[in-house]
């Protein structure tokens, strides 16, 4: 078996902020019914994580759940062993209506980071950066300029941004673009 | 002439000396000038010439109403045409052009416009040549027009935009559009609630023109007060302020524009040149100040006319006159501001011309006491024509212009009273009232735009309400930000009055032409709308010929039609119509305010969207080895596929000819990762594929793939693919590469809003998997070889992919040389085919080894027109080309996959209406041309008869045409009436290139129709 | 440019975020349904100044259909709900009274 590679094998941008790809991480997607108690307990075998509030991600010792929409979550892993988390996802939740599916190839992900971090997103996302607006925790499905795309801000004050693998260029070189050093807008830096 | 003062200029910094030049001219001037005031400071008083008659055209104003001061701007790839030189700031090395001229600015050939063509230059010229007799217009007007029309000149084609641009999303409670005083006031007043405010200002520095126009504020001077408040607003965490940022535009549901301009003024400095804001306010507060208007007069748009606040604005920020013999004309007692202005800084103002019998109050008092003539009741009959101000002859206002009295003047101040700035309230749907004492049109604060929740989201603040006394703008922009904040969801508060220095006036009285009874020899000469020039006889003649309604007269004859969007004109000619029509002003109305208020870049609108992020370029994780390896590209929605892979020396023709044989001979490979892949999961998923397939999809077995079509309710086909049923309640659906997205989103359309209660999950697995199709007789060789199997057999614990094991039309998960893969035993090229999945992480390795061991084996990657070309030999249709959203499965002979057992799927009502069914509809056959060649793409055959229209009619049309390498000789797919009972028959094809093509009507299967290449 | 607010994420979305679905609550017509009704079904469509239900669904969000009730005059919305339903909630058209007496939309009305 080859080394698996992320779409764009780690590259980075400094700027106003500094913009990294940061490899493949481990993704699964899960449907299913957030009020099944079994549900619930399935994805904190998996992730360590409880169900997070909407709009939320919620982080566990082996991983995180982030709200995706009322029937679907996120769960991050480790990108070795997503595999075997969505087959024990799958066993776990036999004979109720779910589907876990890996992901974890589909995607590419950023991390967005430094004081002008919010600035950097907000020239490119439809969304209101400000401090008191987007907090640590929470998780937002948006567009980037032209893509789709979901973001988080960790305790860290780092934003991660995850997108389709097709077009990681694409946003890479968006918000590299957006960081420019000389595109300080100045209003939450 | 006009010159640079020894004292004054406020906003100048003599220290700094700037050389720039304009038509090639070096010139000097200070920082802090805009174009227009250094320009003026060099005696340029002759800017450019008008659009139309090429008139001789001087600065008129100071902001960003002026209409004829427009210059092409910087050279090169940072040259821009139509720029305002009135909202240029000055910056070393600036180059302006002045437009509309041959050959230079001082002697202009098209001047001779005015003076022979002005009589056929009428309003409504255009509409009537059109008309007229048509040699006429192509032979003698057209070439005229062209000759002459066009404002400034576009940019170099050949050039791109050297700079750069960007959005930003910007979200707040009150956003405060304007950085006068009143706008400063409004903010601070929403400040204190403890709204995020925002306040824009669009130029560089704020307090807007108070400290031109005088007067104190809470017991300061009003500079003093502007710095103080500018600095207790900055001091605010929950307040933002941007100069050299214009509201641009308001939208919908409080979506407003900002336009930010960060380099203008410094290039070079790096960086975006300009930043649109998107914002969303809570509240607006338009604070935008009030534009004042011109009079008219013959002879208004002289150089050296010009609007008496301008030129205060000229005195007192920039330390310039126009002239040094200033007559000033007014209907208002503003105008005795720039008097005393002119007179403090000793320029002569050699008379007042009030053309109200009573005259002023107590400005024109003071104005009279230092020694200037003022003449009431009397008005300018009429400025000498030139190329800037010599005489002016004035005569009784209420009068035809006779009894002239002919003043020597190098300038004229004139003011016609002032009109509040109403666009961005008026952009979003706020009405206008009409108000009598000031003769203007101002926001009716009942009728206010509203918002997503039905309520009021516009506030005005200061003189852009109405008031235009200090005291009055203060106390409304005060009660203005309040009102936006409480509105915004922020406590009510109650506003304390603020101190002001106060000046009475005497009324002002509607002046709208002059003198009141001009001949038409003086309308004619008379000028409302410079830049487009349009006189008062042109308004006049459009009332004459019936034009009642304001939206249209504005149309016949350009009034406000130009860059300025009639910022000085609307209300004048609208006053000059209603008097025209024998109507009151307010029943005229005006015509519809539309954003952007001032122009704004094209750059700022597109922002990051060039170059390589123009638009997103969807990659597989192969691209970058096609990219090396000779891929000629085709965009395929965002998708980049491989068209062909060129070999040097070759030509994509013969590419592709080799790509399409050595896959029929030996072994190619093809990057299908784009193919939709979709995961469709639960127990009524396949009661959902058996509606959305039109054929059975819940009785495939486990292991087993079956070709689906996919039908819109209207019957006509959408997509196709082949379905693989994973296990009990999961199956995987492939789409097409441009239908992944679409198709995903039609099933979650159906679930979520028509089968709700159906138990079924989907989710787009496309981008998870890299898919590789390897085709030829040498396909399973390859792949044996990769699993250590050569001979056959099991050995090296990969996956039997013997015809035992694994079918035609079956998968299996496995390993293929150490990669996890899924393999699916499909043919799209009528070959021995396997189609390949393994994660997308992995792609490249696997098609690197696909290659390494396909060499012995003859490999060869292959792009999406050898792919054509094989399944056009096997007669399979591609969605998009044997399809275009009117094609019914029926008319593709595809009747085999339309399941007789399903009482419904989506498009089967739809496929049983009339038209449907009618066996007149166009149905699929194969076409051969009788010598070989390759029908023309999209061409239509005709048959016998013509239509209505005496064309020929037509009777089929090409879908998919190609060169066979295979069979060496063009082979074609078309839809054609009666087509499979026409067999053997011949039918016309005229091409574009004249010829006619004549093709018979074939099986669309060419090649192996036996299907026994697959099947090995 | 429209806002709409998500029933089902919460987001105030803004219209690039959202793609228009036509009218709602339309009742599907398929096989055995009358020339007419499927004719309607498939072609006829409200056109009213004033009051009217919509589909939306937050593509760039959520994902998630949802239904708005909204002025096409006033721009004004009268409220957003969820997509599983064949007609709007009492809530809906309580608050649409409220605003527009006399309303009239299809078969429903004040």
């Amino acid at each position: 078996m080859s080394e698996a590679v992320s779409a764009l094998n780690g590259a980075s941008f400094a700027g106003l902020a500094r913009v990294e790809e940061t490899g493949l991480g481990g993704m699964i997607t899960l449907r299913g019914d957030f009020a099944s108690a079994a549900f619930r307990a399935a994805v904190k075998t998996a992730t360590g994580g409880d169900l997070p509030d909407t709009r939320r991600i919620a982080f566990g010792d082996r991983g995180a759940v982030a709200w995706m929409s009322p029937d679907e979550l996120l769960l991050l892993v480790d990108y070795a062993e997503a595999a075997a988390v969505t087959a024990s996802l799958a066993r776990d939740l036999a004979g109720e209506h779910h589907m876990a599916v890996n992901v974890s190839d589909a995607r590419a992900c950023f991390t967005v980071n430094g004081a002008s971090a919010r600035e950097v997103i907000a020239k490119v996302a439809p969304v209101d950066l400000a401090p008191g607006q987007f907090a640590p925790g929470d998780f937002r499905r948006t567009r980037f300029a032209q893509v789709a795309g979901a973001f988080w801000l960790d305790e860290a004050d780092v934003f991660h941004i995850v997108c389709f693998r097709s077009v990681a260029a694409y946003m890479f070189n968006l918000l590299s673009t957006a960081a420019h050093p000389q595109a300080r807008v100045g209003v939450y830096s | 002439m006009s010159t640079r003062l020894a004292k004054q200029g406020r906003l100048i910094d003599r220290s700094k000396q700037i050389e720039f030049t304009f038509n090639g001219k070096k010139l000097k001037g200070f920082a802090g000038d805009t174009l227009a005031s250094a320009l003026l400071a060099n005696d340029q008083m002759l800017v450019g010439r008008s659009f139309k008659y090429h008139r001789p055209r001087g600065l008129v104003a100071s902001g960003a109403e002026e209409p004829n001061a427009l210059v092409g701007l910087g050279v090169g790839d940072r040259f821009e045409p139509n720029q305002r030189a009135t909202t240029t700031e000055l910056f070393a090395g600036l180059a302006a052009q002045s437009q509309n001229h041959w050959p230079s600015l001082e002697y202009d050939i098209g001047e001779v416009n005015s003076k022979l063509f002005s009589r056929f230059l009428t309003a409504g010229f255009y509409y009537k040549m059109f008309i007229h007799p048509r040699p006429f217009w192509k032979h003698i007007y057209e070439p005229f027009i062209r000759q002459s029309a066009g404002l400034g000149k576009a940019p170099d084609t050949e050039l791109k935009d050297a700079d750069t641009y960007e959005h930003f999303y910007f979200f707040c409670d009150v956003l405060v559009i304007g950085g006068g005083v009143a706008g400063l006031q409004a903010a601070k007043s929403a400040a204190e609630t403890g709204a995020k405010v925002l306040v824009l200002e669009e130029k560089s520095c704020w307090g807007g023109r108070t400290p031109v126009d005088g007067g104190t504020i809470e017991g300061l001077d009003a500079e003093e007060w502007i710095a103080r408040t500018v600095a207790e607003l900055e001091a605010l965490d929950n307040v933002t302020l941007r100069s050299r940022t214009m509201g641009a535009g308001v939208y919908d549901h409080s979506y407003i524009l900002g336009y930010e301009r960060l380099t203008d003024h410094a290039p070079g400095q790096g960086g975006p040149r300009h930043r649109l804001w998107r914002i969303r306010a809570q509240q607006t507060v338009t604070a935008t100040g009030a534009i004042e208007r011109p009079l008219s007069f013959a002879g208004n748009d002289v150089p050296g006319v010009m609007l008496a606040g301008a030129m205060r604005d000229y005195l007192v920020n920039w330390g310039v006159t126009p002239g040094q013999k200033v007559l000033v004309a007014t209907n208002n007692d503003d105008a005795y501001r720039t008097a005393i202005a002119l007179h403090e800084a000793g320029v002569e103002v050699v008379r007042v011309v009030d053309a109200r019998e009573s005259g002023g109050g107590e400005l024109s008092d003071r104005v009279r006491d230092l020694g200037i003539r003022i003449e009431c009741g009397r008005a300018i009959a009429k400025v000498k024509d030139g190329k800037r101000v010599t005489k002016v002859a004035i005569c009784a206002q209420n009068g035809e212009g006779g009894a002239r009295e002919e003043i020597e003047a190098d300038a004229v101040a004139m003011s016609g009273g002032w009109s509040p700035v109403v666009h961005l309230w008026s952009h979003c749907g706020g009405k206008l009232t009409w108000d009598e004492t000031q003769a203007h049109f101002r926001p009716d604060p009942d009728r206010a735009p509203t918002g997503h929740d039905g309520a009021p989201f516009v506030v005005t603040a200061g003189s852009a309400s109405g008031p235009l006394g200090l005291a009055a703008v203060m106390a409304d922009a005060a009660a203005a930000g309040a009102k936006a904040a409480e509105a915004a969801g922020r406590p009510a508060r109650t506003v304390t009055p603020i101190a002001t220095s106060e000046v009475t006036e005497a009324p002002m009285e509607p002046v709208w032409l002059m003198p009141a009874k001009a001949d038409i020899e003086l309308r004619m000469k008379t000028w409302l709308d410079y830049q487009n020039d349009v006189k008062v006889s042109d308004v006049q003649l459009a009332a004459r010929e019936g034009y009642e309604s304001v939206e249209h007269t504005k149309r016949y004859t350009t009034l406000g039609m130009a860059t300025d969007q009639g910022k000085l004109s609307n209300i004048n000619g609208l006053a000059i119509l209603a008097d025209a029509l024998d109507a009151e002003i307010p029943q005229v109305g005006t015509t519809t305010f539309r954003p952007p208020y001032h122009p704004i870049s094209m750059g700022a609108i597109g922002g990051e969207a060039r170059g390589e992020i123009f638009q997103p370029l969807r990659k597989t994780p192969m691209y970058d080895w096609h990219d090396s390896h000779g891929a000629h590209w085709e965009p395929v929605g965002h998708w980049r596929r491989p068209y062909a892979y060129l070999r040097s020396g070759e030509s994509l023709h013969e590419a592709v000819n080799r790509e399409v044989k050595n896959t029929r001979e030996a072994l190619g490979l093809l990057d299908a990762s784009t193919l939709g892949k979709l995961i469709v999961k639960g127990p009524d998923a396949g009661r959902f594929l058996d509606m959305l397939y039109t054929n059975m999809m819940s009785t495939l077995k486990i292991g087993k793939c079956r070709y689906g079509l996919m039908c819109s309710e209207n019957g006509f086909l959408s997509d196709d693919g082949v379905v693989a049923r994973i296990d009990e309640d999961t199956w995987l659906c492939h789409t097409t590469t441009g239908g992944a997205d679409r198709i995903h989103a039609h099933m979650e359309e159906w679930l979520q809003t028509e089968w709700w209660d159906w138990k079924v999950y989907v989710a787009n697995v496309t981008e998870q998997l890299a898919q590789v199709a390897v085709v030829g007789p040498n396909a399973r060789r390859v792949l044996e070889k990769l699993n250590g199997q050569a001979g056959g057999g099991q050995a090296g614990g990969g996956m039997d992919l013997s015809p035992e094991a694994l079918g035609f039309m079956e998968w299996q998960d496995g390993e293929i040389g150490g990669f996890k893969a899924r393999a699916y035993r499909i043919s799209f090229s009528g070959e021995l085919s396997y189609e390949i999945a393994v994660s997308a992480s992995e792609g490249q390795a696997f098609w690197s080894a696909l290659i390494e061991a396909g060499r012995e084996f003859g490999v060869m990657p292959y792009g999406t027109e050898c792919l054509h070309i094989l399944r056009a030999e096997k007669g399979f249709i591609m969605i998009g080309d044997e399809t275009d959203g009117t094609v019914i499965p029926q008319d593709l002979g595809l009747h085999w996959a339309l399941s007789k057992k399903k009482d419904d799927y989506l498009g089967k009502r739809a496929q049983s209406r009339s038209h449907m069914t009618d066996p007149d509809r166009w149905q699929l056959v194969g076409l051969e041309t009788l010598d070989g060649s390759v029908l023309p793409d999209g061409a239509y055959a005709v048959g016998n008869g013509v239509n209505a229209n005496g064309q020929k009619n037509t009777i089929g049309r090409v879908t998919s045409t190609y060169y066979s390498a295979t069979l060496d000789r063009g082979i074609a797919m078309g839809l054609v009436k009666h087509g499979p009972k026409r067999m053997g028959e011949v039918i016309d094809f005229p091409g574009l290139d004249g010829k006619t093509y004549q093709a018979r009507i074939v099986d669309p299967v060419f090649y192996d129709k036996d299907g026994e290449k697959q099947n090995v | 440019m429209l806002i709409l607010d998500c029933p089902y994420c919460g987001v105030r979305a803004e219209e690039t975020e959202l793609h228009a679905g036509g009218e709602a609550h339309l009742k599907r017509f398929g096989p055995g349904s009358s020339d007419e009704d499927f004719h309607d079904y498939l072609f006829m469509r409200e056109n009213p100044r004033g009051v009217h239900f919509e589909r939306w669904r937050h593509v760039s969000g959520c994902g998630k259909w949802f239904h708005a009730a909204r002025c096409t005059q006033t721009l004004e919305v009268f409220g957003t709900y969820s997509a599983q339903t064949t007609e709007p909630p009492q809530q809906i058209t309580d608050a649409i009274s409220a605003k527009r007496p006399g309303w009239t939309w299809r078969g429903l009305s004040d």
